[in-house]
């Protein structure tokens, strides 16, 4: 009994190892790629060893781009992603918490239908009203622009029923003892609720962070500009389509840089992005 | 769900909502709203003059066999996805429940690819399986596989399920370890008394208690692959070869950038939103059940 159970053991760190394996393969695949040169790549002769190519094509990649024609650096690509996804996450908390804070703790006429109206908005991604959406940031000249990059995305109910919910279960003494020293409604939010909401933020920034960082169909339609483009979409105007002129080396190093961020703030911020993932989907 | 302490004022709490409330109106239901309106118009090839034409649109598209076709391809590509990452994801949800050295690597290790946008997916599987310089793709042909992805539209599904799995596997191995520990274990533990044997154990006991959890997964798994594989095939195939790996939303964009057929994209938008609302509406419903138990 005792010697099977050793032998189950084996077996679950040997699984566990192959899914690992599995997941991390195509990663490590890219990463050495990035680290080749090209023609060696495109004859399909890759070895499965870092080659000596790292720094020159991290420094192509990041400081000058593609020798295509569509040459952007990918520094500003990173910037635009940091941008928007930071956009993205400090406007949804920013505006969630405000009315979420409105719908708890006060009466007002009106204070279920406007719940309802922000709340259908968690059925709908933005993909089903596409081109809508595309046409009245259009119309707000907004393309092109962080705003009209953001803003779309910002427009979901996730946030502001999670701090409901939040809200529900901060005990009412705490209202009325602060209250008795004198606080209003913007005193009471500020120096009680917020500090109060502080793990449920971070934990929401962590998961929004990522949400807007990975964004892919939005940003496709309503950036024109090269300048403007974020980094996803410049990985997929690198891969030409006569595939013989596509530099992969400066492709994966490009894929490498994009997934860096995200992957870092999963992985350092384990906890918080376990809670936030969770909540959310609550 | 009311709160007894609250606050007395009559304008700021319009005024904490307003930003929401703004955006929300201006970014979600004006676009939902026109997307609906503009599937009943008609628009003449000019674009001079529409005329309200009921359900013509919609009947235009469910007469078209190359629509069905697309309905088909996507909820195959949904179940395919959801099947595989799932099953993945529970084996190894399974092992990693168990009392081993080195637990929470093997989480850390596990779920970083959830952090992975879709089109680095795609193009990591792309270069991996790529018929010419690809890596695997070279073992492939090595055992005799005649693999050509660019070419053959079933393997170049195959390629689309495989990534898109690959990239869920993270996720629902996260909510399936949270199911697994949520389950007491003096209810396995009983079950072990009576005889059950590990395999037993799991399909009677911890299955059927682990089912909410799948129910969920499920559903989240579909619409996943109903809208985040964008990004996916986009880097991957562009909806080729032929339209082999052309799905729901993957028409919409590509006939919306091309222009011309307004209400014929609005429609096909409305039917995407009806999907998605009964696919949340299913999961809601099944969310309250759980409560009430």
């Amino acid at each position: 009994m005792v010697e099977q159970e050793g032998i189950r053991r084996y077996v679950a760190h040997l699984i566990l190892w192959i899914g690992i394996a599995i997941v991390a393969f195509p990663v490590y695949l890219a990463f050495i790629a990035s680290t080749q040169d090209n023609a060696v790549i495109a004859n399909g002769q890759m070895s499965l060893l870092p080659g000596g190519h790292f720094l020159q094509t991290y420094y192509q990649t990041i400081f000058v781009g593609t020798s295509g024609t569509t040459r952007e650096p990918v520094a500003t690509m990173l910037l635009n992603s940091l941008v928007m996804a930071l956009l993205i996450a400090v406007g949804k908390i920013a505006i969630s918490i405000i009315s979420a804070y409105a719908i708890v703790y006060f009466r007002f006429p009106f204070r279920m239908p406007i719940f309802w109206v922000i709340f259908i908005t968690l059925m709908l991604p933005v993909e089903v009203r596409i081109y809508p959406t595309y046409k009245i940031t259009a119309d707000l000249h907004m393309l092109d622009s962080y705003a009209g990059l953001a803003l779309p995305l910002i427009a979901s109910a996730t946030a502001t029923l999670l701090f409901r919910q939040f809200f529900m279960t901060v005990p009412d003494e705490l209202l009325e003892a602060s209250r008795i020293d004198g606080a209003g409604p913007l005193r009471f939010f500020w120096d009680t609720l917020l500090p109060l909401s502080r793990t449920n933020m971070a934990a929401l920034f962590v998961v929004l962070f990522i949400f807007g960082w990975n964004q892919y169909l939005w940003p496709l339609l309503i950036t024109t500009r090269d300048d403007m483009q974020t980094i996803q979409i410049g990985i997929r105007k690198m891969i030409t389509t006569t595939d013989a002129l596509t530099e992969w080396p400066v492709v994966m190093a490009t894929a490498v840089l994009a997934m860096l961020p995200p992957v870092f703030v999963v992985v350092v911020m384990q906890k918080l992005f376990v809670r936030g993932l969770v909540e959310t989907e609550k | 769900m009311q709160k007894n302490a609250i606050f007395q004022s009559r304008l700021l709490p319009y005024a904490l909502i307003a930003p929401q409330l703004a955006i929300v109106l201006i970014f979600f239901y004006w676009p939902a709203a026109q997307a609906v309106v503009q599937s009943f118009l008609l628009q003449d090839a000019f674009g001079l003059s529409t005329s309200f034409v009921w359900f013509e649109n919609y009947q235009d598209l469910l007469q078209d066999a190359d629509y069905f076709a697309t309905i088909g391809r996507t909820f195959a590509f949904s179940f395919a996805i959801a099947f595989s990452s799932l099953s993945f994801a529970l084996l190894l949800a399974v092992m990693a429940d168990k009392p081993l050295r080195g637990g929470t690597l093997y989480r850390t290790l596990l779920i970083w690819p959830y952090a992975v946008a879709p089109p680095v997916v795609g193009v990591l599987w792309i270069f991996m399986l790529h018929p010419s310089l690809g890596v695997l793709a070279r073992y492939l042909r090595a055992m005799g596989v005649d693999w050509n992805p660019l070419l053959d539209g079933n393997q170049a599904a195959l390629l689309i399920i495989l990534a898109a799995a690959w990239k869920q596997i993270s996720y629902n191995f996260l909510f399936f370890l949270a199911g697994l520990q949520s389950i007491p274990r003096s209810v396995i533990e009983a079950a072990a008394i009576d005889g059950a044997r590990p395999m037993r154990r799991f399909w009677t006991v911890i299955f059927p208690l682990l089912s909410p959890t799948i129910f969920f997964l499920l559903v989240v798994n579909i619409v996943y692959a109903f809208f985040d594989t964008f990004g996916i095939i986009d880097t991957m195939t562009r909806g080729g070869p032929g339209k082999s790996t052309v799905t729901l939303v993957y028409k919409v964009y590509t006939e919306g950038l091309i222009g011309g057929n307004l209400g014929s994209s609005a429609a096909q938008s409305v039917i995407l939103m009806v999907i998605v609302i009964v696919l949340t509406a299913v999961q809601f419903r099944f969310v309250e059940r759980k409560v009430t138990y």
